[in-house]
This record gives structure tokens, C-alpha cells and sequence, in this order.
């Protein structure tokens, strides 16, 4: 499901699936569209920022026309205990891998892998951040 | 400490910005063996018919010259001015000299690239260059040939124009003569759209004023916070958002700025100011 921003319409919640993952996307072009995620963050309840959330920051291939902070991403990231992945959806490699990386979280986080968890996979994303 | 006169060549041009990694072997009292070989690489690139300049056959005489004038601090290199003269063959008197391009490199508070950097290196990272992109070529090419340096045009992003037009639209000038304006080009669309945004200089200094705490200092939230209620006052009266578009050009009283990498410095008393931030930029795209 896509949506360009929150909260979702009221009208559709008896009919919504349960939602196991929100990947919030940040064009690096574009200010508003940081702005809009940010203020969406408002409407997401606290249980999802338990490995259910996830910042996409793309266009990353193009930094001559970046017009947000790409430290300061980062430091929502933190902030909201979330993993900030970056990729250029131009470039059909990078597109297909990011892709591919979503759903291994989605499967995740929706409980489809024994033996690892939502919270287990960022604590582990994490570490390796630090590292 | 800057004398005026021997800067006055730099305000009101349009200079095209690259960035330059350090030269090799460079050596200051060799300028007239260098300014001779460049005239010569010069001529023999015009003889195999690589700049075509159709009408009269010009001489190009080179010159080189250091400005000692042009840099940050005592650790700066002075900067290096390049400059073609034609000399056209029909007439004789030596007063026909008319300068057709001028190019020189400049290092102004350029430590972090010049404190890294081993010995033999000169670092002088932004090149800037005005006239025809013929003789811009030929002279990077031969700078590259004698010095083992990588010239790259220098592009600035709408994050660096948002910086620009901050610091400059909150200088203090006597007169503030001309609007600060932003040129946006907004993208995907059939046919492209450009908006132009000008602010009365005394409202656009009136509100930078509000949010700079420290003088002498400015932030990224600073810079974020003019932006987003210039942004927030467009928005109001024409219901479109500026901060989805793209910024690609910045003017005002004191300097200009091209997403392309193209300035004009308007103002003398910045001008160091906005070599330094001009540097600054040159030094991150060559690391």
C-alpha cells in the first residue's frame, strides 16, 4: 500500500490488512518530501518504531542536486530507533537490490522467519551501523 | 588588506567554477617557461584545427602571473592568474592586445586539503575561468599534461544555493541594491516551468537578522529555518511548494550563484567570504 502521507483516510480502516512494516521515502531532491515524513511520524503508533519502521532515502545517485541534510536523516533514524537506508532508484541493480532488502525485512516483520524477529534484525542493523 | 584595484578584475564577471586537485612539481619562479610552453601548446592545438575560430588568425599570447593578495591565510597559496591575449596579425601596434580569456586557481582557507597533502604538491583547489570554453579546454589540458592534475567542473546543489543565499541576503551592505531572488525549476512536468522568487533585500536581511543567534556563525538549522519560511510565505499567497522543486540559481547584493557552477561576485568586501565558502566546496568534491 502507498500513501503520500499520513495519517491514513479513516474510511478504509475495517478493510486495511494489518500492517507489519512503514517504509518512510526521503528524496534527497526534495525538502517537502522530508518535511512530510516528519510530520507523518506524528501519526504512526509507538509500537511500530519497534523494527516495524524503515527511512528510504533516495536518489542518493544524483548528490549535485541534494537539498537536505543527509546528517540529519540520519539523526531521525536514531531519534525514531529506525534504520535509514540509502539507494538510487535510477540504477535498475541498486532499484532490484533495495527491493529485495525490503522484503527480507517485510518477511521479517511479519513473522515469516523463525527465529528472528522485527526488534532482533535492528538491534542487529544497528550494531553493524556502529561498526 | 585587500587591495581593491588588484582584485577588480574578479566582481561582475560570470566565472565558470571547477574544482582542481593539487599540482605536481609546480614552481612559482618558473611562471614566464610556463606562460611560454602554454602559448606554444596553445598555437600547435590551434595549427591541428582543434579550436575552431573562424575569421581572423590570432596570435594568443600567454601570461602567468601570482596574486599575492588573493588568499585566506599565510598557509594559502597565493593565487595564480592565467590570461590569453590575441594579438590580432593585421595590425602591428603592440596597444591592439585585447585579453580574450582569463582563468586563475585560488586556495582561500584551503587547510584541510593543504595540511594533508605531501611534498612537491601545490594545492590551489578552485579554478574559476572567463571566456570561451576552447581555450578553457586547451589550458586545463595542458595544466593536467605538466602537472598530473584532474580538473572537474564544480556543480553546487540546492543544499550549498540555501546556504549562499542565506549568508549573503544577511550581509550588511550600504545599499542594498538589488532583490534577493531564487530561480526554481520545477521538475516532471510536459513542458518545463521556472519560478522566480525576489524578496526586497531589507526584508530578506530583516529576517535572517531574526534567526541568526551568533553573529560570525551560522548553522544548518539557520539556514533550514530562512528557507522554510521563505518557503512557508510562497506557499501562503500561491499555494505551491518551493521546497519540492528545484533551487538552481541564488542572487543577490553580494553574489550570484548557478546551480552549474557559475558566479558573479558583486561586492568587493565579501569577496574573500565567498572564496572561502567557494574553496570549501572545490575541497570536498576532490576528497
Amino acid at each position: 500500500h502507498i500513501a503520500t502521507s499520513l495519517p491514513l483516510p479513516s474510511e478504509g480502516d475495517h478493510l486495511r490488512p494489518r500492517i507489519d512494516l512503514i517504509v518512510f521515502m526521503i528524496d534527497i531532491k526534495s525538502k517537502y518530501s522530508l518535511k512530510n515524513v516528519e510530520t507523518s511520524l506524528a501519526y504512526v503508533d509507538a509500537s511500530f518504531f519497534l523494527g516495524k519502521v524503515c527511512f528510504l532515502v533516495t536518489g542518493v545517485g544524483r548528490m549535485n542536486a541534494c537539498n537536505i541534510d543527509t546528517s540529519a536523516v540520519c539523526k531521525l533514524g536514531e531519534a525514531y530507533c529506525s534504520p535509514v537506508l540509502f539507494c538510487e532508484l535510477e540504477l535498475e541493480g541498486v532499484r532490484v537490490a533495495t527491493a529485495q532488502r525490503l522484503l527480507r525485512m517485510l518477511q521479517i516483520c511479519a513473522g515469516h522467519i523463525p527465529g528472528v524477529s522485527a526488534l532482533s534484525l535492528v538491534s542487529l542493523m544497528r550494531k553493524s551501523d556502529d561498526d | 588588506n585587500v587591495d581593491p584595484q588588484k582584485t577588480a578584475f574578479v566582481l561582475r564577471k560570470a566565472w565558470t567554477l571547477y574544482s582542481v586537485t593539487p599540482l605536481y612539481r609546480f614552481r612559482r619562479g618558473r611562471l614566464r617557461d610556463y606562460a611560454r610552453l602554454l602559448g606554444a601548446f596553445i598555437a600547435a592545438e590551434k595549427q591541428k584545427g582543434l579550436a575552431v575560430e573562424v575569421g581572423v588568425e590570432l596570435d594568443i599570447k600567454v601570461a602567468l602571473s601570482s596574486l599575492a593578495d588573493l588568499r585566506g591565510s599565510e598557509q594559502d597559496q597565493a593565487a595564480l592568474l592565467v590570461q590569453l591575449s590575441s594579438r590580432s596579425q593585421a595590425s602591428s601596434r603592440s596597444s591592439e592586445d585585447k585579453l580574450v580569456w582569463s582563468g586563475w586557481f585560488c586556495s582561500v582557507y584551503g587547510e584541510d586539503l593543504s595540511e594533508n597533502v605531501p611534498e612537491d604538491f601545490t594545492c590551489l583547489p578552485l579554478f574559476l575561468t572567463h571566456g570561451a570554453e576552447s581555450y578553457t579546454s586547451m589550458v586545463g589540458s595542458w595544466f593536467q599534461k605538466t602537472f598530473d592534475c584532474c580538473f572537474r567542473r564544480l556543480a553546487i546543489s540546492p543544499l550549498n544555493l540555501s546556504w549562499m543565499v542565506a549568508m549573503w541576503a544577511g550581509c550588511k551592505l550600504d545599499r542594498a541594491t538589488s532583490a534577493v531572488e531564487l530561480v526554481f525549476s520545477v521538475p516532471r512536468l510536459s513542458q518545463p516551468l521556472d519560478i522566480s522568487y525576489a524578496i526586497h533585500p531589507e526584508d530578506a536581511q530583516a529576517l535572517w537578522d531574526t534567526v541568526q543567534k551568533t553573529p560570525e556563525e551560522i548553522t544548518q538549522e539557520e539556514v533550514d529555518v530562512f528557507m522554510d519560511c521563505l518557503y512557508a510565505h510562497f506557499h501562503r499567497h500561491f499555494k505551491i511548494r518551493l521546497s519540492a522543486a528545484k533551487l538552481v540559481k541564488v542572487s543577490t547584493a553580494v553574489a550570484s550563484a548557478h546551480c552549474d557552477g557559475i558566479v558573479k561576485i558583486l561586492h568587493s568586501q565579501y569577496l574573500p567570504g565567498v572564496l572561502m565558502l567557494l574553496t570549501e566546496l572545490a575541497i570536498s568534491q576532490i576528497q
